[in-house]
């Protein structure tokens, strides 16, 4: 276990902070406003939840205006998952853009 | 997708691609086009050449070309250095190309040493990460 493990276990192991992290793993980008109309707690108390998150690097905010958009960085997971689970992935994703390329040579 | 081995593991992505493997064998080897799928890069078709894999991220591969066979497979090391050994990788990737009846068949296989060593797990956190936002754009030019 190393450090990071701690921090994104701890950070996910409040159930109210859980959901809100899996809400916007599910419905996207979305504002403090609209996470605590159905978060069945306080604005302050989502605003905290939020700030925890972004701390371990599993939310990212944006301003816009007076508006904070918050939206999940799955990515911040991928300590959880082993190597062979993520370069996976990452040779998927590879093998995308080398789709696109070879469409390009085409041309 | 992935193998686990009592000695070491591996993740084996494979696809069929409509194009020869000529072509498949320029976008392997040739640099400004391994940059465009892959990552910018050093790369010479000359075993023992030794080059570096850039990250959009920052990171940085160490990669030594171990075995070529053109149009047929490519071999090379890809090492990732990092402090935090879960993040620390050596491993083997290998390409191997099939002709097929409408193109190639490619086979990638990452090799990496066996778990119970210190530096056996760990890898392209940061690259998975950009993955995902590639993935990303990739959804966003689909729709």
């Amino acid at each position: 276990m190393t450090d990071t493990h701690d921090v994104l276990f701890r950070t996910l192991a409040d159930p109210t902070r859980r959901a809100i992290f899996e809400r916007l793993c599910r419905e996207g980008e979305q504002t403090v406003g609209a996470l605590t109309a159905r978060a069945g707690v306080s604005q302050p108390a989502v605003s905290k939840h939020l700030g925890i998150l972004k701390e371990a690097g599993l939310v990212r905010d944006r301003h816009a205006g007076r508006q904070t958009h918050y939206s999940a960085q799955p990515g911040a997971l991928a300590p959880l998952v082993d190597w062979t689970s993520r370069m996976a992935g990452f040779w998927q994703s590879r093998f995308d853009d080398l789709e696109d390329l070879l469409k390009r040579m085409d041309q | 997708m992935t193998q686990a081995a009592a000695e070491t593991r591996s993740v084996v992505v494979e696809r069929e691609f409509p194009h020869p493997p000529e072509k498949l064998w320029r976008a392997l080897t040739q640099p400004h086009l391994m940059e465009e799928w892959l990552m910018k890069n050093d790369f010479k078709p000359a075993v023992g050449h030794r080059f570096n894999l850039h990250g959009e991220w920052g990171g940085v591969l160490d990669c030594e070309v171990l075995a070529i066979e053109p149009n047929r497979s490519l071999s090379y090391t890809w090492n990732f250095t990092h402090e935090d050994a879960a993040f620390d990788l050596r491993s083997v990737v290998t390409f191997t190309l099939t002709p097929t009846s409408t193109g190639t068949h490619l086979r990638m296989e990452q090799a990496g040493f066996r778990p119970d060593q210190k530096q056996a797990f760990g890898g392209a956190k940061h690259g998975w990460q950009q993955n995902l936002e590639k993935l990303d754009q990739v959804a966003a030019r689909a729709d």
